[in-house]
């Protein structure tokens, strides 16, 4: 057993799982309280990433593509909330996949007309193109900037939700979203809010994900997916659901892709482990959900009622 | 017995518009052929695998008010039905069709189990997330083409009909499709129809009345995964092709577009629907490669306006 | 002595600090009408939620028909006689009255996996369903949709579908919320008509109807029964007065 490789694997899987925290986290909240399924989620995400590669193309600067990664996905996602998606808040849920469906091919068709449809590439910035020393293990510096920024942002996430007020009134809307509303808080404003901060951390995850990822028209597509499993997994509406259930399904997906073939091919005979490692090893976040939800279809961190 | 599970005028301007609308499908091959224009066959094909597919979707979407995003997966599932068989030299398309309908039947059961422990926001999700599932599993079948898909040599036999061409196979997907649809005309009306209607209407009230729903939802989620793997089998014999690409969500909106556009709950608005996204597509293909910039805002339109669908408009 | 159709035992539910139902105990005699009667807030939508199914309680126990249902799931209760009608009307509105009813029925009508006989042939669920449909003085409007209906007419089609599959208990949740004086007058007179063929546990707030139906009351206060008994020992209990009635149904 590589011991070295596996702390790797899991940093990795940590790295993943962040990631996935910070577009889990908003989308959590605004289908949680505001209870809107929001599949455009995936092109704030892909819109960070692209801002933030174009940005830094011409700058040079990591900070200023930041900045331009969550500044523009924040407009992008207000600008959409306030001509678009509002108009569905108060429609059924088949309304809303459906104007969040199309506005994912015009996004993507978007992008690809801007950037055209060939990957983007875009170096880590300045000072974190080498590796640094972990436990022994040599680690690219770029992803530990990346998991060290999403904890911190995690943390600045979780003293907000428990120490602020408005952080105060989004966890009572997330237990009880109408209670809200009647005790006089002005509910329009707090959804803008919601979906505004949503709209950042996807950008921002976007921005992050740019380095070590193609950006390309689409990548947030699959991406959601494994995020909607994630807030499955975590229950809907609970950040510290989107937290854990986020670091659980990044490791998991990661070790398990390189350890199951190998497992596997202890087990059975060769070509069917071959063949069957991968397959599995692709499937298994979406076995655990369906685990998940066999026993406990609230999440395993369900928003208290 | 009755024929018609409902009441219907045969004189009222929608069933004769209708029959008119049905006759001409039936015509479509031999006008095409007279005309030069074969074409016209494999593109009303399409219309019709992908309506059938829709109907599918229609039972428990339109009528059983259950959002899944994830029903693409069994046209996949029914396309590699035909590919791997084929692969295998067997070329049977009764066997073909058995296996499918089973098969597909068996995963949507269990699919549907899982799903329908949940509903509203989740339930779409999981529906996606399973189809995404799948898409992945039939992307790491490298000794099935994977990611390139996987070509089929000959189309399935469906000894005594041929379907080696295009009009043979337009036939047999009308007659399936036909089928489906009348049968479901009848499902709608039935006792199993009006359940799972009424689940949609007032799931809580059903439950105090005495209907244990889930083994209802479960049992009509197996019915649909058939029916659109039906569909697969029959879009797998048309481009002789079949690819994990059959199972990507964005096929499964596709579909919700179709019932949608066509009128959620009505019968023949999945066909309607599909017809017209289809030609709609094509159109726009034709005009710009960036034809998704335009669809896009329309399928936002059509979320926004299609209250009853194109059909469902015109039957009440 | 007439045997309870229904006891609870021990019955609680809690929501978060607010205990809703306390330690409940709690029996319906068979063929009696039963009103439960107290402040809003008292618990007594709450009580037939959990005596239904619909909210699992935190302890206690449910006995129907001798049998515990503390368990069953709702649509098992429902099978085994117990019907429920609903506060806040809960009818099907795209289908029509008849078509609510005859559903109603369908459900005791042995499984409904049937797809090919169109339903509204079936005589076996439409004949109880007109019967019921009768009985409540809606017969006329059977091809109307729910949805069009008036709200008297919608709360009529209530009674009716609970009415329709012959239940041992029926369970009424405030029949008379919100009707107008004519629909009122109908409905007591359909309450009155129901009186001795079925055994009702009514849930009510107007008094009048209460005190002309009732064989007994009991008395939910904060979840717990503060008195129970027949209407005249109510009508002179001290403490229902204090905490309830005010002075004009208490007996000088």
């Amino acid at each position: 057993m590589n011991w070295d490789l596996l702390l790797v694997q899991a940093l990795n899987g940590l790295q993943y799982g962040v990631l996935l925290f910070l577009l889990a986290a908003g989308l959590t909240l605004v289908l949680g309280i505001m209870n809107f399924v929001n599949l455009a989620h995936a092109s704030l995400y892909m819109l960070g990433a692209y801002f933030g590669a174009a940005v830094f193309a011409k700058t040079g600067s990591f900070v200023i593509a930041g900045a331009a990664a969550v500044l523009g996905t924040l407009a992008v996602g207000l600008i959409v909330e306030r001509t678009t998606l509002f108009a569905f808040y108060a429609r059924d849920h088949l309304d809303q996949v459906l104007a969040t469906f199309g506005l994912i091919l015009f996004f993507n068709e978007l992008v690809r007309v801007i950037w055209g449809p060939q990957s983007v590439y875009m170096r880590a910035p300045e000072g974190f193109t080498g590796t640094v020393d972990l436990l022994g293990a040599v680690y690219p510096s770029y992803r530990f900037l990346v998991i060290v920024a999403g904890l911190v942002v995690a943390l600045a996430l979780y003293l907000l939700i428990h120490h602020t007020r408005v952080g105060m009134l989004i966890r009572a809307g997330a237990s009880n979203a109408r209670m809200v509303s009647v005790l006089g808080v002005n509910v329009r404003l707090l959804n803008t809010l919601l979906f505004g901060l949503g709209a950042a951390l996807a950008g921002l995850a976007g921005l992050m994900a740019a380095p070590i990822l193609a950006v390309q028209p689409g990548m947030g597509d699959n991406t959601l997916i494994v995020v909607l499993v994630v807030i499955v997994i975590g229950g809907i509406g609970s950040i510290r659901g989107a937290f854990f259930g986020a670091l659980i399904v990044g490791v998991v997906d990661t070790v398990g892709r390189i350890y199951l073939p190998l497992a596997l091919r202890q087990v059975a005979e060769r070509t069917i482990a071959d063949a069957a490692g991968p397959a599995l090893a692709s499937m298994l976040i979406f076995l655990f959900m369906a685990v998940v939800l066999a026993f406990r279809p609230q999440g395993l961190f369900p928003a208290r009622r | 017995m009755t024929w018609f599970p409902e009441a219907i005028s045969l004189r009222s301007p929608r069933v004769i518009a209708v029959a008119i609308f049905l006759l001409g499908l039936a015509l479509l091959p031999v006008v095409a052929n007279a005309l030069g224009e074969p074409f016209y066959i494999t593109l009303a094909a399409r219309i019709l695998i992908f309506a059938l597919a829709a109907s599918g979707l229609n039972l428990v979407l339109g009528y059983g008010g259950l959002v899944s995003f994830g029903h693409a997966l069994y046209i996949g599932l029914g396309a590699y039905v035909v590919g791997i068989l084929s692969f295998h030299g067997v070329t049977s398309g009764w066997l073909h069709l058995a296996i499918t309908v089973a098969l597909c039947g068996l995963v949507a059961w269990i699919t549907g189990l899982i799903c329908l422990r949940t509903s509203g926001i989740a339930f779409i999700m999981i529906t996606l997330a399973f189809a995404q599932m799948f898409y992945f599993l039939g992307v790491s079948l490298k000794q099935y083409g994977g990611d390139d898909g996987l070509q089929i040599t000959s189309r399935s036999d469906f000894l005594p009909l041929s379907i080696q061409n295009n009009t043979g196979l337009y036939y047999l997907s009308l007659a399936l499709l036909f089928i489906a649809l009348y049968l479901s005309w009848r499902f709608v009306h039935a006792r199993f129809g009006r359940v799972l209607r009424g689940a949609k209407s007032n799931a809580r009230r059903m439950r105090v009345l005495g209907f244990p729903l889930l083994r209802y939802q479960v049992a009509a989620y197996a019915i649909s995964g058939s029916i659109c793997g039906v569909a697969g089998l029959l879009l797998a014999n048309l481009t002789k092709f079949a690819s994990p690409a059959y199972m990507f969500w964005t096929v499964s909106g596709d579909l919700i577009v179709m019932v949608m556009l066509g009128g959620i709950a009505t019968v023949l608005g999945p066909l309607v629907g599909a017809t017209v996204y289809v030609i709609l597509e094509t159109i726009l293909a034709g005009y710009t490669q960036h034809w998704m910039l335009v669809l896009g805002p329309i399928i936002v339109l059509i979320a926004l306006l299609a209250k009853r669908g194109l059909y469902g408009f015109f039957v009440r | 002595m007439t045997e309870a159709i229904l006891r609870t035992h021990g019955l609680t539910k809690r929501f978060g600090g607010l205990v809703a139902t306390d330690q409940l105990d709690f029996e319906v005699l068979r063929g009696e009408v039963h009103a439960v009667i107290g402040p809003n807030g008292a618990g007594k939508t709450t009580l037939l939620n959990q005596l239904v199914g619909e909210l699992p309680s935190d302890t206690g126990e449910v006995e129907f028909d001798g049998r515990d249902i503390t368990r069953l799931p709702s649509y098992r209760r429902a099978l085994l006689g117990l019907s429920r009608s609903y506060q806040i009307t809960s009818i099907l509105p795209e289908f029509t009255a008849l078509e609510n009813v005859a559903l109603a029925a369908q459900a005791h009508d042995g499984h409904s996996f049937g797809c090919w006989r169109p339903a509204i042939l079936e005589e076996r669920l439409t004949r109880p369903a007109r019967e019921a449909l009768k009985e409540v003085g809606l017969l006329p409007k059977e091809g109307t949709l729910a949805a069009q209906l008036a709200h008297g007419e919608r709360r009529q089609l209530e009674i009716a579908m609970a009415l329709v599959s012959q239940p041992k208990l029926l369970l009424l949740d405030e029949p008379m919320a919100g009707m107008g004086r004519g629909e009122s007058e109908s409905m007591v007179k359909l309450l009155g008509s129901l009186k001795g063929r079925y055994t009702m546990l009514l849930v009510e707030h107007d008094m009048d109807v209460v005190f002309a139906l009732a064989d007994r009351i009991t008395v939910l206060v904060y979840g717990r029964p503060i008195a129970s008994g027949s209407p005249e020992t109510i009508r002179t209990s001290p403490d229902v007065k204090k905490a309830y009635l005010g002075d004009r149904y208490a007996a000088h």
